[in-house]
């Protein structure tokens, strides 16, 4: 289908909507509430365009190009309605970027950078002394759950957590309710979330309405190094990004060009704080006492264990496999894997014991 | 009898009617003569309980029954075949239906809907008899088409177009969905219409489904019009049981059948797409059109959405031939148009009138004019989304292009009376405050922008309104109606504007504090004429803030800085000597 976007023609398959469009084009509109991966909203009403021949501005991220439409994507008219539309969500906001954790990063925030809308002196709806006017929603309640700071009053209702937990998630831990002003995003009956602490609601969400909970004044964008690796908890392998403040991890992200999408599980996105724990192991231990003579906790490990080199431990494995199988059989001996392996490993595992040790005797954790 | 007959005691009147024949019937032997219907809605609600008493085919209307009046009807005009003239309906009664015309109301209000032979008795079913036995689906859209029908619903869309569509659409299963959500405040026009003739309104499903090929309808019916929704069950199971719906209809191979789904009472939900959504289990959200739900619809089919009124108006089409229908109304608007006319109205209740005529005609010959002889100042059209028509303006024609033309629109057909006691910010205000409860919540514009106006609304009725307030009011408007998602928001702000437009001078005067019809509380003050005073000392005694002093016989004082601007005062003088400006 032949489109033409501000002058410009281009020719796309039917379907397409007129922000894909425009974006093939390298031509910005801007957007709140629209995520490429998730089903079009047409809520926030930044992306609205004018349609030759439609009597009102209809909004790109959800009108699908028809053969020989005309589209303009900005104009007076457009920008003012932008502008308008900027406003409100901002007389309805905290307006915190001071101490919030998403500035820097945040999509609002940009916008009204780039519109030129300062809560403090809106250009529409002038206040007294030049403080934006209207109620603004103040919730009192923090949510109780472990990972994820779900800071409401920010929330411009783009509906991007909702879609992604169910679209993308399958788990439908919260949507919208309530009407008109009062609207609101919440679990069910405004409970604490309990859910599968993905976070991939956090990772969609365009303001600092949803953040995690242990990132809370560890850092902000600016000043961070980010690392691209690769997630080690399962064998699937998620490509993750280690956002590095002063040589610590303060918080996990994922590309959304990656094979994983942008999507993670709650441990890859959450349960990065093993990396600085003091109790981490770095070199292998071989046990000096008896199990019987142990003292729990990191002290009584000095007196259990010894550290030693990775050649030394290699060795004495080895060996003492060796013993066993002599003195036992092979099949007195069996294996256990990590899901924490990749698959490649964990195939090598299952070659070493059958092949090298003898036996069949070896199974893998996400099995249990 | 409708739901407002029941609450007016209608159900009593039955009752009395029925114990009053039987004991009369003993000794009168009346009961072979006489027989007794429950009938719909018939209109003048402002005159209930109505009821007609047919002896030898000479028929009486009386108007205000009380089950303590049967037994002298009874005695008087059933015995003793003397109608009881103090009680009969008056000229006005006459008068509420001479201008009026009816369609879709014909046969309410005079068969009983819950009775299918009453309803067949007067001709129903022949047309979709006629349909399935005799016509192709292009030749039944062709006479829908022609006939000019719009939607009833509030936008005024072609049916037969909107049913042609569907019809080309390639799609095994497609869906037929009659909308009677109703939601805005002060309508019960569909209501009516299925309480007193819900067959009428199954039969144009029927047809509707026909002629656009679909085997499967919905009712989409507001929870809290219990006796419709028991009547409508009722009819569509005697409608099953006739062979009218199910498989293989009057012997033809067209299979057909109809679910009711209850809403619960979102104004949004009557808007097709959020309708859709909540049907499918959903939050009733609206998207963004297009695609539009004849494309795709209802679990991603090709979706027919029609209103209450239109769909009853099929059958009567089909029956009278559409140059019948087209012979009402205007070039545009064809046909009738049921409007809930309320307000201040002598003559309230549900009247049809031909499409183009004129609105001084509803209000004075119809509505009999204003109540206690007030001034009329505007009638509001179209519930939320209307705007309100000043006196200047009652010659225009109703219909949808003209009432468009004045910044209003026909909407699903509320009609709100104001008088010179009405103040026009506050209606403005009263709307938005409905609007902004009921806005969705998903777009910016209305969410927010109606919350806005309604906040610049409310500070000017209480005197705190700011130079510019009104230029703000208008700009804001003017950006929620262009940039909000769906027909909600979009007409939201046409209360705010079309005030403003006719009553510019009564948002200025607020902001210069007064209320020129003295009605936001805030901005009235309480004084005592001293001419008028006779000093009785009835306000002093109902004040019941202590704000009135004056000895006895000598002109009263209220202290305007204790007043709490009750109005008791106001109300208790016999004098007038009590003003509020
Ligand atoms: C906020 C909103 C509320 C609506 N409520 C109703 C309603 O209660 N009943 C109705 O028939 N149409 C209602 N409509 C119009 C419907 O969306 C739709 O246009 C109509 O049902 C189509 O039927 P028609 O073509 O027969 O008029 C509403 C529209 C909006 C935007
Ligand atoms: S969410 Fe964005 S705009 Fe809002 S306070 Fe945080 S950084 Fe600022
Ligand atoms: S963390 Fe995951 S499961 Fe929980 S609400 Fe967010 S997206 Fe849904
Ligand atoms: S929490 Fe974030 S993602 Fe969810 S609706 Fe609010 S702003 Fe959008
Ligand atoms: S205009 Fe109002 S009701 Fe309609 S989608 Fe937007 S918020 Fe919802
Ligand atoms: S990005 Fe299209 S409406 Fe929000």
């Amino acid at each position: 289908m032949k489109v033409t976007i501000n002058g410009k023609t281009i020719e796309v398959p039917e379907g397409t909507t007129v922000l894909e469009a425009a974006r093939m084009l390298n031509i910005p509109i801007p957007t709140l509430c629209h995520h490429p991966k998730l089903t079009p909203f047409g809520g926030c009403r930044m992306c609205i365009v004018e349609i030759k021949g439609a009597p009102r501005p209809l909004t790109s991220c959800t009108t699908p190009v028809s053969e020989g439409m005309e589209v303009i994507t900005s104009s007076p008219e457009l920008e003012d309605l932008r502008k308008t539309v900027l406003e409100l969500i901002l007389s309805d906001h905290p307006n915190d970027c001071m101490i919030c954790e998403k500035a820097g990063d945040c999509t609002l925030q940009e916008l009204a950078y780039f519109y030129g809308i300062s809560p403090y002196n809106p250009p529409l709806l002038k206040g007294d002394k030049g403080g934006f006017l209207g109620e603004r929603r103040v919730y009192g309640k923090r949510d109780g759950n472990p990972f994820i700071e779900r800071d409401m009053e920010k929330c411009i209702l783009c509906g991007r957590c909702v879609k992604v937990c169910d679209e993308v998630q399958g788990v439908e831990a919260i949507d919208f309710a309530y009407r008109g002003f009062k609207s609101k995003i919440c679990p069910t009956f405004e409970k604490d979330l309990d859910c599968e602490f993905c976070g991939q609601c956090v990772a969609v969400c365009p303001t600092g309405a949803l953040t995690g909970k242990m990132w809370a004044l560890r850092g902000r964008q600016k000043d961070i190094k980010e690392v691209d690796t690769t997630c080690s908890y399962c064998g699937t392998g998620c490509n993750i990004t280690l956002h590095v403040r002063r040589n610590e991890v303060i918080r996990v992200t994922s590309r959304e060009d990656t094979w994983n999408e942008g999507w993670l599980c709650v441990k890859g996105r959450f349960g990065y704080s093993f990396i600085n724990n003091p109790d981490r192991l770095k070199k292998p231990l071989i046990r000096i006492k008896d199990r019987s003579n142990c003292s729990s906790g990191s002290n009584g490990l000095n007196k259990v264990f010894k550290e030693v080199s990775w050649d030394e431990a290699l060795d004495y494995t080895s060996q003492r496999l060796k013993e066993i199988k002599e003195k036992y059989g092979h099949d007195s001996i069996a294996g256990l894997s990590s899901a924490r392996c990749t698959n490649e490993e964990n195939y090598l595992f299952q070659k070493f014991m059958r092949a090298a040790v003898g036996t069949n005797n070896v199974d893998h954790c996400a099995r249990l | 009898m409708g739901t407002g007959g029941i609450a007016a005691g209608g159900a009593e009147v039955i009752a009395a009617f029925k114990k009053e024949l039987k004991l009369a019937g003993i000794k009168a032997n009346v009961e072979e003569h006489c027989s007794m219907h429950k009938v719909g809605c018939r209109g003048l609600c402002a005159k209930d309980v109505l009821v007609d008493v047919i002896v030898n085919n000479e028929k009486v209307t009386y108007q205000y029954i009380k089950p303590d009046m049967v037994p002298r009807i009874i005695k008087e005009h059933i015995i003793e075949k003397n109608p009881v003239q103090d009680w009969a309906v008056g000229e006005d009664y006459h008068f509420f239906h001479k201008k009026q015309f009816k369609v879709v109301l014909s046969d309410c209000g005079s068969i009983d809907p819950e009775d299918i032979n009453a309803y067949i008795a007067v001709s129903g079913y022949d047309a979709a008899r006629q349909v399935l036995t005799s016509l192709k689906p292009e030749n039944v859209i062709e006479i829908i088409k022609s006939s000019g029908l719009r939607g009833r619903g509030g936008a005024g869309f072609p049916t037969g177009v909107k049913w042609e569509i569907a019809m080309r659409q390639n799609s095994k299963q497609k869906y037929l969905i009659c909308n009677a959500d109703e939601g805005d405040p002060g309508a019960f026009m569909d209501r009516s219409v299925i309480e007193g003739n819900p067959h009428a309104v199954i039969e144009g499903l029927i047809i509707g489904a026909y002629a656009i090929g679909s085997d499967k309808g919905y009712v989409y019916i507001r929870a809290e019009y219990p006796l419709a929704v028991e009547r409508l069950k009722k009819a569509l199971s005697d409608a099953k049981k006739n062979g009218f719906l199910g498989k293989g209809i009057l012997g033809t191979k067209f299979n057909f059948d109809i679910k009711v789904k209850l809403g619960a009472g979102a104004f949004v939900c009557g808007e097709e797409t959020a309708l859709i959504a909540s049907i499918e289990g959903q939050r009733g959200m609206p998207r963004a059109k297009p695609p539009f739900p004849v494309y795709n619809g209802l679990w991603g089919k090709p979706t027919v959405i029609n209103n209450v009124e239109t769909l009853a108006n099929v059958p009567y089409i089909i029956r009278n031939g559409a140059n019948w229908f087209a012979s009402f109304g205007t070039e545009k608007s064809k046909g009738t148009k049921v409007f809930a006319l309320t307000g201040k109205i002598k003559n309230s209740g549900l009247i049809e009138v031909p499409m183009g005529i004129p609105l001084r005609e509803i209000i004075y010959d119809i509505g009999g004019g204003i109540e206690s002889g007030k001034a009329f100042k505007a009638v509001q059209t179209g519930g939320p989304s209307g705007g309100c028509i000043p006196a200047e303006l009652l010659d225009t024609p109703v219909d949808f292009e003209s009432l468009a033309k004045v910044g209003s629109i026909v909407g699903s057909g509320g009609m709100v009376v104001l008088d010179e006691t009405d103040c026009m910010v506050n209606i403005a205000k009263f709307f938005l405050e409905f609007t902004q409860a009921e806005s969705c919540g998903k777009c910016v514009p209305c969410r927010i922008g109606t919350k806005r106006l309604l906040e610049i609304l409310t500070r000017i009725t209480k005197g705190a309104g700011k130079e510019g307030d009104i230029e703000l009011l208008e700009k804001l408007s003017k950006d929620v109606k262009a940039a909000s998602l769906c027909g909600l928001g979009q007409t939201a702000p046409n209360p705010v504007l079309s005030t403003i437009k006719y009553f510019r001078h009564e948002y200025e005067a607020h902001l210069q504090g007064k209320c020129p019809a003295a009605v936001c509380k805030e901005l009235l003050t309480y004084y005592i004429l001293e001419q008028f005073c006779k000093g009785c000392g009835a306000c002093l005694r109902a004040c019941p803030a202590g704000a009135i002093t004056g000895e006895k016989k000598k002109p009263h004082f209220i202290d305007s800085e204790i007043c709490i601007k009750c109005g008791a005062c106001f109300d208790v003088c016999k004098f007038k000597a009590v003003v509020k400006e």
